[in-house]
């Protein structure tokens, strides 16, 4: 509000903005929006790397090819299955930890800092400790586990790919979810948690009736926003698995990506890619929506 | 709470801390290992600890290579990003206009946008102009890429500035750039700072556009790792050593900067 008074007072000393922004919304406008028209427009075209003479425009034959294409619809289904379930565990992992980490606890600024460690964990690291130290089939620690257990130590990423996949990034983005809402629960007031105590409530009404309802909008941007991180998740799956066994794990980014730089077949990857980012928009509404009206409150 | 339930709770937590760092653990444990012991059966959290893998790491030639780019990639991308973003966000915090809050959405709608959405197009750009495997030109995409998490960062902190001292400097004749540069830059360092770490490590830890657009010259550590991705039991003390040291300065920085993460990545939605 006070900004609106101020500023009226020193519009004669306003500087000429314009020339402040423009670079960094020229810069976005060339990286972003020309690229993704252009991929539009390759989306239209026949155009493989390996054969670029013969190229011309061939209508929705793409577009055709990928929807009749069961290995699309594959990876469209695995994409949903990896963003669904990292979601489900991410989020509820994250809200119990969140409670654990909200009570005050000796060393709690330690313990806090070893939890969301994975989160800084480069993906394609993360990958790799998944992979060989944790997950081998001979060497891997699980192995020996299963071993000392007096089990069949288990390939995981050959007999579970997409629960490994899922187990995986998982990890890596429950502190995502685990400090938001952390986050959110700091805000709310122990005034009211002290309130509903003298009023009787036990621990799950509490959480059940308060924590639960002051994190519904949290809990709804941490879900909109991991599903745009996680619908391009890409380096874990590129480094563990490249896609297989057989197509089990093959995304729709990793398809495109193999598309375009396997087969060379630009078209038929910027089809794709349409798609890709028509799923991501869906999504990106509402996430927008929600900051938009964050954005509007904060200046009231 | 009674004290026997905190007292449970907080075992619990410490439990959770554990399971949730042991992989971290497990790969800095392997790091210290030779060959040898870190396929040793059983694991063995006991060993003498060597600095070999580390150290073998190290002076490999391409190693170091990888660990440069990764340098020039993340800190020249986020020194590109501020120069950028600084005069953006300062333009959009004191002087706002009815088509601000637009443009700021506009910028963190870009990061909605998947990358496999543009790759093609940029990878054809990059090969036409023969920026593809130069570390320069990635750094470029790194910056654009996180363009908008800093000018959101920075916005969110220069609007906390008090207007009065800007107006005064403006009044006694300070031009744009004095303003920016002698009385926002001194007051808003750890705005500033927290922004480019943020920045940083995105950039340092990201892998999709690096894969897809350098080579052997240009690439950064996150190319590098992934080429241990077929590594079949024999060079883990190695592949954990040098992801320990790709791993460990992000690592550092995000927990020194765990409260500015959450606003920059969630675009301040989360307070």
């Amino acid at each position: 509000m006070t900004f609106s008074l101020t500023r009226k007072k020193t519009y004669s000393l306003r500087p000429n903005t314009f020339w402040l922004l423009a670079p960094a919304v020229l810069l976005l406008i060339l990286w972003t929006q020309i690229p993704f028209v252009l991929t539009l427009y390759h989306s239209f075209r026949r155009f493989n790397l390996l054969n670029p003479e013969r190229q011309g425009f061939v209508g929705l034959e793409n577009f055709h090819s990928q929807l009749t294409d069961p290995i699309f619809w594959t990876a469209v289904q695995n994409t949903l299955v990896l963003v669904g379930s990292v979601l489900f565990v991410t989020v509820v992992l994250g809200l119990v930890l969140a409670v654990l980490f909200y009570q005050d606890f000796p060393g709690r600024p330690l313990a806090r800092t070893l939890v969301i460690s994975p989160f800084f964990v480069m993906p394609v690291v993360s990958a790799l400790i998944w992979k060989n130290m944790l997950m081998h089939p001979v060497y891997g620690l699980f192995a020996w586990i299963a071993e000392r257990l007096g089990r069949e130590p288990i390939d995981w990423l050959a007999a579970y790919p997409m629960p490994s996949i899922v187990l995986m990034v998982a990890w890596q983005w429950t502190p995502f979810a685990m400090l938001l809402i952390l986050t959110g629960l700091q805000s709310l007031s122990r005034e009211q948690l002290e309130a509903a105590k003298i009023d009787g409530a036990n621990a799950w009404q509490e959480f059940r009736f308060i924590i639960v309802p002051h994190l519904a909008q949290t809990l709804s941007v941490v879900v909109m926003l991991e599903t745009i991180f996680l619908l391009t998740i890409f380096a874990e799956i590129y480094a563990s698995t490249s896609g297989g066994p057989g197509l089990a794990t093959t995304t729709l980014p990793y398809l495109i990506y193999l598309k375009a730089f396997g087969e060379y077949r630009i078209g038929v990857a910027a089809a794709g890619a349409v798609f890709a980012v028509i799923l991501a928009n869906i999504v990106a509404i509402f996430v927008l929506r929600m900051i938009g009206r964050n954005l509007q409150g904060g200046r009231a | 709470m009674s004290r026997r339930i905190r007292w449970e709770l907080t075992l619990l937590a410490y439990l959770a801390a554990g399971v949730m760092f042991f992989p971290i653990f497990w790969l800095f444990l392997t790091g210290f290992k030779s060959e040898g012991e870190a396929i040793a059966i059983p694991p063995r959290l006991f060993f003498p600890p060597t600095l070999e893998s580390i150290q073998e790491a190290l002076t490999r030639s391409d190693y170091a290579q990888h660990f440069l780019n990764s340098i020039i990639s993340a800190l020249g991308s986020t020194l590109l990003a501020l120069l950028l973003a600084i005069p953006a966000a300062y333009a959009m915090a004191f002087y706002p206009t009815p088509r601000t809050q637009g443009t700021l959405l506009w910028m963190i709608s870009t990061k909605m946008m998947p990358p496999v959405g543009v790759i093609i197009p940029v990878y054809l750009i990059f090969r036409d102009l023969r920026w593809l495997d130069n570390v320069w030109a990635l750094a470029l995409m790194y910056a654009v890429m996180n363009l908008p998490v800093v000018i959101w960062t920075l916005y969110a902190y220069f609007r906390e500035v008090p207007h009065e001292i800007m107006e005064a400097a403006r009044v006694d004749g300070a031009s744009t750039a004095q303003e920016m540069l002698q009385v926002l830059l001194p007051v808003s360092g750890p705005a500033i700072a927290s922004a480019a770490l943020l920045s940083i490590i995105l950039a340092w830890n990201e892998s999709f556009w690096s894969l897809n657009l350098t080579a052997a010259q240009a690439s950064p550590l996150s190319v590098y790792v992934a080429s241990f991705k077929t590594a079949e039991g024999l060079f883990w003390a190695k592949m954990s050593a040098a992801s320990m040291i790709a791993v460990l300065p992000v690592m550092v920085m995000g927990w020194l900067a765990q409260r500015q993460l959450v606003r920059g990545l969630t675009f301040g939605a989360i307070k």
